[in-house]
């Protein structure tokens, strides 16, 4: 824990106030910037980037970058992320420049669409370039916006991963859990929103600490930068005296950290603890020391806050950071994305070589990729299979066969199954 | 010629293997072992039977095994369970004395131990055991036994250990298809315990690891009470299928490896160093890498201790562990484990010697029959204390720890 003498020199020691700059990119990530700028506006610089006129018009950001593009009169990028992409890579230098000075940028996007997902990832790229440590906030789509949409927004986030030190997705479809089915469409955007603006504004006071424990800027940087990792990001909050034991079960039960499975493949976790000033030692104690016994591998890092709005109650921001295993090679061959038409061809052949067992898919000419599409039988529930299929390939993990305790019940301690060779999950290598 | 009283007999349907051990209680109370049966166990995974009706088999053969050699009929047994559904922790009962000079009675020891029994468990689990620890008397710590005295409040500590009712319900059926009875079910753990340890290492101190083939059962007893219990469902079958899997060898050859070849630690002088294994027709058929058979044995082996040590840890009796570590169970024959055990618990480690009974000497001092052996003497006392009182409800199971201290 941080002694006393350390106290005093974090207080004594003047500091620069950071420089954060938010943008949003795209219609929702315009919407986010709105919000955030009336929810608290000091100490930021928010910028707004999109290919549609109107939805700039309407921001009251203080800069604006209007990507236009020749033909659809201004009105969007015409649902395709290729063409705000290379719209923005002509502009790359303007939007460089945006970034002049700024140490920490939070990139807002709503991935799926055109302009989020085209425009975001350069964006976030030129801020990196700047010298700012870039956060990607990406929206993913909802199930029932089909698809197309999502197998682009899922090409978008891992473009984001590859250009930001890290990217913090919010899964629209997930966070539905937290809210009754029966609320109105307006009331749901509203609620999905506000999630996400405080998602951000949690980090953001993890950053802009004023905390009695704070998180030094350095570590952060030196824990995230050129990672690449994908985060999840889980808040809760309790009000009352057994605050931070129902704050604890809150958290754990976040549809976002997927039933604690987030925090035990987690690299870094930092943990942003915002109490009233009755915030008590003992209240830090347990919530860190359970969150420390969920995530024994993880590099934990706290900061605590003290609002003095707060009084009687505990909130928790949380962000767990994973390093995906494909990452380090999207980031070697990163400007080169597969066309949106053929996408579930060029990931899996990629994902597919590293398999021991299933050899490596043929080279086909142009011809037979255009053939294998139709060649794979029009019944719906066989394409529904196929794309499924090709979201599993993304877990990063081997699955290792258990042997004879295939068919047994699982032996998990700590949410490590112990049935699995110890020297796979040490990692200790055998040459 | 053998009364049927006097006949005990301890079963343990293993993971790796079916062991029925037969007692003799001789008329001055002397425990003498006069029979042995095993037989390779098929139908059980991690301590619980899978397939009832090879497990059926398993257990006749080693039945009737122990019975030709003892020359007795075997009717009814002491059963060993384990798996990873046990579960034991300690619960403390509260009972004002009410009789008005002050004097504590026996009835009031019965109802305060009453008092504590009455746990909180979910309505599908069975408690297996409640087994006396020390009595307070208006705070007054260590009691062994307070009748006579004076007190106004008696408190006493149990350690309950329970499981689900179906699944300890799984084994008994499996002995009852063989027409015998099950005078008790005891756990794995307890047993081995009272196999190896005598009694000035209970008062000490000290921690008893069965290393069976599917589980790894674990009591601690410290001032002559079990002071904690548990079950890590991880065993020599997990050794045997890591080899397996990190050698690229079938699950047989694995285990022949592993008892041929298998340590604790790897040397120096195993690097490089490799093994030819011959096919059907004895020609070299493939080779294993010795170092890497035995790093990812001991990479298990010391994670089975780690994950011990933790959970005694956070009970709070690593503390007590002043006699040292003995080990038991088939687990035990891996070369150098003492050593492993040495270095993870930072106390001495030994091999359980189950020297405190007579009989088949050679036979019996083997690690892996501890945990029947203890069964047996489980028995014996059971018996005995039936013997003493004529009403053997009062005796059953309460008073398993005064029994406990008094060997």
């Amino acid at each position: 824990m941080i002694t006393s003498a350390h106290n005093e020199a974090v207080v004594t020691t003047p500091h620069r106030t950071l420089a954060v700059q938010i943008i949003g990119v795209g219609g929702a990530g315009i919407t986010l910037v709105e919000l955030m700028r009336q929810g608290e506006p000091s100490g930021a610089d928010f910028a707004v980037v999109d290919t549609d006129a109107r939805s700039l018009a309407v921001s009251g950001a203080r800069k604006k970058v209007h990507l236009e593009i020749p033909h659809p009169r201004g009105l969007g990028g015409g649902n395709d992320p290729d063409r705000g992409r290379a719209l923005a890579e002509e502009q790359f230098s303007k939007l460089k420049a945006l970034f002049t000075g700024a140490d920490m940028v939070f990139v807002l996007a709503g991935l799926g669409g055109g302009a989020g997902t085209g425009i975001g990832p350069v964006v976030a790229r030129a801020a990196k370039e700047a010298g700012a440590l870039t956060l990607g906030f990406v929206a993913m789509p909802f199930d029932c916006e089909g698809r197309h949409r999502q197998r682009l927004a899922l090409q978008g986030l891992t473009q984001f991963k590859a250009a930001a030190d890290g990217a913090i997705c919010l899964p629209n479809q997930k966070l539905c859990k937290l809210i009754d089915e029966n609320t109105s469409v307006l009331e749901t955007f509203k609620i999905i929103n506000e999630f996400l603006v405080t998602g951000v504004f949690g980090v953001w006071r993890l950053l802009r600490h004023r905390g009695v424990i704070e998180i030094p800027f350095a570590e952060l940087t030196a824990l995230l930068q050129d990672r690449h990792t994908e985060c999840a990001l889980a808040i809760a909050e309790a009000i009352g005296p057994t605050r931070s034991r129902e704050v604890m079960d809150k958290l754990l039960a976040h549809p976002l950290l997927d039933g604690g499975q987030v925090l035990v493949e987690a690299e870094t976790v930092w943990v942003n603890l915002t109490g009233g000033p009755d915030l008590s030692m003992a209240d830090i104690n347990r919530v860190m020391g359970q969150i420390n016994e969920q995530c024994e591998r993880a590099q934990v890092i706290m900061g605590a806050t003290v609002d003095e709005t707060f009084k009687d109650r505990l909130a928790i921001t949380l962000v767990a950071a994973r390093k995906h295993p494909e990452c380090d090679a999207w980031t070697k061959t990163a400007p080169n994305f597969g066309e949106p038409d053929q996408p579930r061809l060029s990931p899996l052949t990629g994902e597919r070589s590293g398999s021991r067992f299933a050899s490596v898919a043929p080279v086909l000419t142009p011809e037979q990729v255009a053939q294998l599409p139709a060649r794979q039988g029009s019944g719906a529930l066989r394409q529904r299979k196929s794309a499924s299929r090709m979201r599993q390939a993304q877990l990063p993990l081997e699955i290792v066969s258990k042997g004879r305790f295939d068919k047994s019940e699982p032996t998990v301690h700590k949410g490590e199954d112990l049935d699995v060779p110890t020297y796979i999950r040490q990692g200790v290598p055998l040459n | 010629m053998f009364n049927r009283s006097s006949i005990i007999v301890g079963l343990e349907i293993g993971t790796s293997k079916v062991c029925a051990v037969v007692g003799d209680l001789a008329a001055d109370d002397a425990l003498n072992i006069v029979g042995l049966g095993q037989a390779r166990s098929r139908g059980v995974r991690k301590g619980e039977i899978v397939d009832v009706a090879v497990a059926e088999e398993d257990v006749r053969c080693a039945i009737v095994e122990a019975e030709k050699m003892a020359d007795v009929e075997i009717r009814s047994v002491y059963l060993g369970v384990t798996g990873s559904h046990l579960q034991g922790f300690n619960n403390r009962g509260v009972y004002p004395v009410a009789s008005a000079d002050r004097e504590i009675t026996a009835d009031d020891v019965q109802d305060v131990i009453r008092s504590a029994k009455t746990i909180n468990l979910p309505a599908e689990n069975h408690t297996l055991h409640a087994i006396r620890q020390h009595f307070f008397v208006d705070g007054q710590d260590g009691i062994p036994d307070p009748v006579g005295m004076l007190g106004s409040r008696l408190e006493v500590d149990v350690h309950v250990v329970h499981g689900n009712r179906n699944r300890l319900q799984n084994a008994i059926r499996t002995v009852k298809g063989l027409q015998l009875e099950v005078d008790d079910i005891v756990f794995n753990g307890l047993a081995a315990s009272l196999a190896l340890l005598t009694s000035e290492q209970k008062e000490l101190g000290s921690l008893v690891i069965d290393l069976g083939g599917g589980t790894a059962d674990y009591a601690v007893c410290a001032n002559g009470i079990i002071k904690h219990t548990g079950v890590l469902a991880v065993g020599g079958d997990h050794v045997s299928n890591d080899l397996a899997y990190g050698l690229k060898v079938s699950l047989s050859r694995a285990e022949q490896l592993k008892i041929e070849h298998g340590s604790s630690f790897v040397t120096p002088d195993d690097k490089g160093q490799s093994l030819t294994l011959p096919n059907e027709h004895g020609l070299p058929h493939k080779t294993v890498n010795l170092e890497h058979l035995r790093r990812i044995m001991s990479l298990r082996l010391e994670e089975i201790f780690r994950l011990i040590g933790q959970d005694l840890e956070q009970a709070d009796v690593l503390d007590y562990l002043r006699a040292g570590v003995f080990l038991c169970g088939g687990g035990a024959h891996i070369p150098r484990i003492t050593q492993l055990a040495e270095q993870v618990f930072q106390v001495p480690a030994f091999l359980g010697q189950t020297n405190s009974i007579s009989g088949l000497k050679s036979a019996l001092n083997q690690p892996e029959f501890a945990t029947a052996i203890g069964l047996v003497k489980f028995g014996s006392f059971q018996q005995r204390k039936s013997g003493d009182k004529s009403s053997w409800a009062n005796s059953f199971k309460n008073t398993l720890s005064q029994l406990f201290r008094c060997l």
